[in-house]
């Protein structure tokens, strides 16, 4: 990772250079007769960007905000004239009681999540290092969960653990183990949707691994055997603290992708039964589009949430990565 | 090199500009499609019945009647869960469709949102429609569209299935003997009765029947009665009679489960009738029976036909004349025979059994079976019914038992 983020910057310092030695003088004076076409030519350029991110990023959210502050009914959003009620929506989220069994879920799945997610993307990663005969082929193919539509990937998942004709529980009841209702019990549906979950996000966690690895040279592990270490003292004094730039960005990366999981939730057990694996994202769903009546305002409130609690790790993650440009 | 420069920069800054125009032309193009075409000869109609595409029976009958109208027909197909905040938003941007075809029990709450018009504004004639259906589409007293088809639940089953475990169907007439002949079942080896009770208006749709045929009212969820309906669908997964996925089923899942053959009985629609002729075994259908005896009364299905408030109110003559066009008799015959619905007026459920004998017991389903926003309940339903569905799951995945999963769905809709 640090040699790829110091490669651009080195270049564009020598691209300055490049261009402060070889304009001649006169440029400088033409630029100083027409100082309005380039600032024009400026602002063309950020136009289309700055036009982007106000009517994609800055509007929606506005619109998320505003519709969590205001109460809105069915007839007043068809209106316009819902009333702006404050900080209603929160208190009343708050006072619900799914908030605190959605607030406990979405905190395990996301944890439990990423440390499987990155426990074995690391494990498969240090695996696939040695490169074997047909270890391409064998990385390419633990890709396929990735590249699968996640409508596609979770519906294969709820067929698998379904319970009476589910292939999981025929293998079970081939070694004696009784049926498990994996989708249909409230104490086993959050721990299925999140194996299903690390199955899709392990491949993430391989690839972006994979490439840290090999960005540490190999001659460290020839000096370390050559000193007589072995491959569990190699893999916690090189591979894992050289990999670790990697490793927070991977797994900040995840949580914020983890944290907003809703599809393979809500195909394979709809946030339930009885609310047992609702998170805040297949909530603020079911509030807003699950019902006949749709709850807009709480919907909203509840998203702002989750928006809030991405922003805050994706702040972290900032700082991380200042952290390692300036190292 | 300057020169080049500088043309390089000019062309970057014109290939800018034409990127940006070109994509303000293709929004506007685009908003240009989906809001209303602007001219008085284009009329738009909205339906929930993806399947049908351009050149179906459907489309052309949609084209056929604006012919005879002398207009244009826009349509566009969406999914029956998509149409409704499709619609709420496309009239909260003054953009509604003229025509609206729309799932029943959302009808009560696009009239609380000011979307529809009333059949006294616009006209439509609603007098040949069944009181039962219409009542639907009915709300403080107006009504709001009028029905295009409807269909209902009932009980279909296996033939073979029943035969091998020594089940006579004429001995199912309550929910006693349905259970003793679902026990023979078990006891030939074969499987019980499958349903759906997933989260969703679905899972209510399913219950109903049940929840209605015990006696049990929607405004208090916590009766006994309730909990006695409930009761057998929990009794029933217990001693696996019913399979646990139900809790997960749709009716499509339910439906896929039941063709495969094993299953005595299944709680499925109309619109299952022509999937029945393809499972290749002999079945029968008969309605739910209610706890003590008789049928329960099922809940309607099927989609209203409605005019969405116009800025423009000259336009509603002519959607008046599409939407007569629509159901008339002839086409709502072939209509409800496309869809597999029955027919609302008693005049075109006639021909249609006429047409098809298998078709009676299911005519006689919807003359018995009772609309989700009657009552009056209109915009109250949908929180109920978001309650029951949770109570259904609640006591059959066992986080709680028949008694309080009701009692605190009953709470939760004070």
């Amino acid at each position: 990772m640090k040699p790829m983020t110091q490669v651009p910057e080195r270049r564009s310092v020598q691209s300055r250079n490049g261009a402060a030695t070889s304009a001649p003088s006169p440029a400088h004076a033409r630029a100083r007769r027409r100082p309005t076409s380039q600032q024009w030519a400026a602002w063309a350029f950020l136009a289309p960007v700055t036009l982007y991110l106000a009517l994609f990023y800055a509007y929606p959210l506005y619109r998320n905000l505003d519709l969590s502050l205001r109460n809105y009914t069915v007839r007043s959003f068809v209106q316009g004239d819902a009333p702006f009620t404050g900080l209603a929506n929160y208190r009343k989220i708050f006072d619900d009681p799914t908030f605190a069994p959605a607030l406990l879920h979405t905190a395990v799945f996301t944890a439990v999540c990423l440390v499987f997610q990155y426990a074995i993307g690391l494990a498969l990663a240090v695996f696939f290092n040695q490169n074997f005969r047909l270890s391409a082929t064998l990385r390419a193919l633990f890709l396929v969960p990735w590249l699968l539509p996640l409508i596609v990937s979770a519906s294969t998942w709820s067929w698998m653990l379904n319970s009476d004709s589910g292939i999981v529980n025929t293998l079970l009841s081939a070694f004696g183990v009784g049926p498990v209702n994996w989708l249909t019990s409230p104490s086993w549906s959050l721990t299925s949707v999140i194996i299903a979950n690390i199955w899709i996000g392990v491949p993430f966690n391989l690839v972006v691994l994979y490439s840290g690895l090999q960005s540490i040279p190999t001659s460290l592990y020839e000096a370390a055997a050559l000193d007589g270490a072995n491959a569990w003292r190699r893999f916690w004094s090189i591979t894992f603290p050289l990999l670790r730039p990697v490793s927070a960005i991977t797994l900040l990366l995840g949580l914020v992708y983890t944290l907003k999981v809703f599809d393979i939730i809500w195909i394979m057990t709809k946030g339930g039964p009885a609310d047992s694996s609702t998170t805040f994202a297949t909530w603020s769903y079911q509030l807003g589009f699950g019902n006949l009546l749709p709850a807009f305002g709480p919907g909203a409130a509840v998203g702002n949430l989750l928006v809030v609690a991405a922003l805050v790790f994706g702040l972290i993650y900032l700082k991380v990565q200042r952290k390692q440009a300036l190292s | 090199m300057k020169r080049t420069s500088r043309r390089r920069l000019t062309a970057a800054v014109l290939t800018v500009v034409a990127v940006t125009t070109g994509a303000t032309a293709c929004s506007s193009g685009a908003s240009g499609t989906s809001t209303k075409a602007a001219d008085s000869k284009t009329y738009t109609i909205w339906d929930p019945y993806p399947q049908f595409s351009k050149g179906s029976e459907w489309t052309k009958l949609l084209d056929g009647c604006g012919t005879e109208a002398g207009v244009k027909i826009k349509r566009t197909a969406f999914d029956t869960s998509d149409l409704t905040n499709k619609a709420l938003l496309a009239a909260q941007q003054g953009n509604s469709s003229d025509i609206l075809i729309v799932d029943n029990p959302v009808v009560s709450t696009l009239a609380e949102a000011g979307v529809l018009t009333t059949t006294d504004d616009n006209k439509v004639d609603t007098s040949k429609v069944s009181p039962n259906l219409l009542a639907a589409g009915q709300s403080g007293g107006k009504t709001y569209g009028t029905p295009i088809g409807a269909n209902t639940l009932a009980l279909y089953y296996n033939k073979k299935v029943l035969k091998a475990a020594g089940v006579d169907i004429s001995s199912v007439k309550d929910w006693t003997s349905l259970t003793a002949a679902l026990a023979k079942v078990k006891a030939a080896g074969k499987k019980g009765i499958t349903f759906s009770a997933i989260g969703t208006e679905e899972g209510s749709f399913q219950f109903l029947p049940w929840f209605w045929g015990s006696g049990a009212k929607l405004t208090a969820l916590d009766s006994a009665q309730a909990t006695s309906a409930l009761s057998l669908w929990k009794g029933w997964l217990d001693k696996g009679y019913a399979p646990n996925s139900v809790i997960n089923n749709t009716q499509t899942t339910s439906w896929q489960e039941f063709a495969g053959g094993d299953y005595a009985f299944a709680e499925n629609g109309t619109w299952q009738l022509a999937n029945a002729d393809k499972a290749g075994f002999d079945y029968g259908v008969i309605p739910v029976p209610a706890s003590t005896g008789g049928s329960a009364e099922a809940p309607t299905g099927g989609e209203f036909v409605t005019m969405p408030v116009q800025q423009d109110t000259a336009r509603y003559a002519t959607s008046q004349k599409l939407v007569s066009c629509l159901t008339n008799s002839q086409n709502l015959l072939q209509t409800d025979t496309t869809l597999s619905y029955v027919a609302p007026t008693a005049e075109v459920q006639d021909q249609q059994v006429t047409a098809n004998a298998k078709l009676k017991p299911w005519v006689d389903a919807v003359k018995a079976a009772k609309g989700r926003t009657s009552d009056d309940l209109g915009t109250k339903y949908p929180k109920i019914s978001e309650q029951l569905w949770k109570a259904v799951q609640s006591a059959l995945s066992g986080s709680a038992s028949p008694k309080d999963a009701l009692g605190s769905a009953q709470s939760a809709v004070k």
